[in-house]
């Protein structure tokens, strides 16, 4: 069987704001979220990138002291946007065996694991807290939803680096169209803004080194560009069969119309240069949609700010989209909120969603001198989409040639 | 200088509180942990670790089991200051 998908809930806690309206107020307004690290570790490990996008809102000041206790940072901003988009979707009265969570992160605990490693070596194995594993495990913040909204049809964590949350939306289809289904939290979280990945992304050569002007440090497609910028947060969404929503009359931002996943078994880090990997992800999730190429008027790209990564990625979407490329909005949202790996496809979903539903493509920040090696359309102040029906597609890829893609339609 | 009943019981209600959020008041001699408190057996390894440091004493884990009430430990306390 196959059901309509509808987004009737979205939430976030991002660099930009500690909620979604915030967010993407200063999305729209241009605003950077990258700043300058304000911990002692900075200097400590004499860290060669000082800058990263940190959560605006800290999650102690969302959450008791008594639930942060019990959870990784990464879990705690992955319940603090559930909480809002379970809210916003009015909390839903739905049968527990009938709620699912698909929640991604791309890292997982690592502040809990890295924490309890030095208390294990400090002060022995008798301090080691006895919540450790639960709380660094991956599916821990699935996991934490999966609790608080007493979610009993089935908890699952995709982890697939920086595709992991655009995966996990669209993992949430098929159990949509099982039937067996009414609705699912889906997104993802990242809390890595720790000395290790900082350090370790960095020796891959993978990160921004412009300590100097963090603000104008995340800019794809610039020629200027010289790496991604971490940033923490997390987004979910509330998904949910047509009938269901209607039937509570719900409010509707959009359809999800397509998801699809393909690997490229190319590189473990570097993407296929050819993108033939990420162009099959585009063309399944928009025949998923029954859709046209003509179709999409607007991309929320995974424009990491790396030198090979927007390229390959512009190379993948004219193989798809062909001439009709230059007539798509084209907006490189982490220019603004920096790449929140796991939570990245998430928060850029909800963009897509938002963008869909005010008719506004969002402004991509720091493109002073486009690359001539891609000519894209690029969204540089909010831009008005055309009116009627419209799709649009948001793109991540990670590590380890993951290509995640998933497709939303506007909605009447 | 070992600390008095009172003073050890006023330690171990702070320790509770940062653990669990339930208020220092009542933390009381006669509450027992799990029945009374509601305190799970994670949050009880964390509060004896926490004992631990803060009074400078030994709690066994062989021990842990045997305070069952907030008199129970306090009593244990005082008594491996000496």
């Amino acid at each position: 069987m196959s059901s309509k998908i509808v987004v009737t809930g979205v939430g976030a806690t991002t660099p930009l704001g500690g909620d979604v309206p915030s967010t993407w107020r200063a999305l729209l307004a241009g605003e950077s979220g990258i700043t300058t690290i304000d911990k002692d570790w900075v200097a400590g490990y004499e860290l060669p990138v000082t800058f990263a996008g940190q959560a605006k809102v800290p999650a102690s000041e969302v959450l008791t002291p008594q639930e942060a206790k019990r959870l990784d940072p990464s879990s705690q901003f992955a319940l603090i946007a559930a909480r809002e988009a379970w809210a916003d979707a009015g909390s839903p009265e739905v049968a527990p065996e009938r709620l699912a969570v698909e929640y991604a992160t791309g890292i997982g605990g690592v502040w809990t694991l890295l924490d309890a490693f030095e208390t294990l070596k400090e002060r022995g194995p008798r301090r080691v807290l006895p919540m450790t594993i639960p709380m660094l495990m991956p599916n821990g913040p699935a996991a934490a939803i999966g609790m608080d909204i007493a979610a009993r049809g089935g908890v699952r964590t995709a982890v697939s680096a920086c595709a992991s949350s655009t995966e996990a939306i669209a993992n949430a289809i098929s159990r949509l169209q099982s039937g067996e289904i009414d609705i699912v939290v889906a997104g993802g979280c990242e809390s890595g803004i720790h000395p290790l990945p900082i350090a370790a992304f960095a020796a891959m050569h993978a990160l921004s080194r412009n300590n100097e002007n963090p603000a104008a440090a995340s800019r794809p497609y610039d020629i200027a560009r010289d790496g991604f910028v971490m940033g923490e947060g997390a987004g979910a969404m509330v998904l949910e069969t047509e009938e269901h929503a209607l039937a509570r009359g719900a409010k509707i931002y959009a359809e999800l119309v397509g998801g699809s996943v393909t690997s490229d078994a190319h590189h473990i880090t570097a993407p296929d240069p050819e993108g033939t990997g990420a162009a099959r992800a585009v063309l399944a999730a928009l025949k998923q949609a029954n859709a046209n190429i003509e179709d999409v008027v607007h991309i929320n790209a995974h424009a990491t700010s790396t030198p090979v990564g927007d390229i390959a990625e512009y190379t993948a979407l004219r193989r798809v989209f062909g001439d009709h490329l230059d007539k798509i909005a084209i907006s490189a949202t982490k220019s603004s909120t920096g790449h929140l790996l796991g939570g990245a496809g998430a928060i850029e979903a909800i963009f897509t969603v938002l963008a869909l539903k005010e008719r506004t493509a969002p402004p991509t920040i720091n493109l002073d001198n486009q690359d001539p090696a891609i000519p894209l359309d690029v969204v540089v102040t909010p831009r008005k989409l055309p009116d009627g029906p419209i799709l649009a597609i948001s793109n991540s890829f990670g590590f380890g040639g993951h290509n995640a893609v998933v497709a939303f339609r506007s909605y009447n | 200088m070992a600390l008095s009943q009172s003073e050890v019981l006023a330690g171990l209600a702070e320790i509770v509180n940062e653990e669990t959020g339930i208020a220092t008041e009542a933390v009381q001699l006669e509450k027992s942990f799990t029945d009374d408190l509601d305190i799970d057996s994670i949050s009880m390894m964390t509060i004896v670790v926490n004992a631990e440091d803060k009074f400078g004493v030994k709690i066994p884990d062989e021990e842990v089991k045997n305070l069952i009430t907030v008199g129970d430990a306090v009593n244990f306390i005082t008594a491996a200051q000496g």
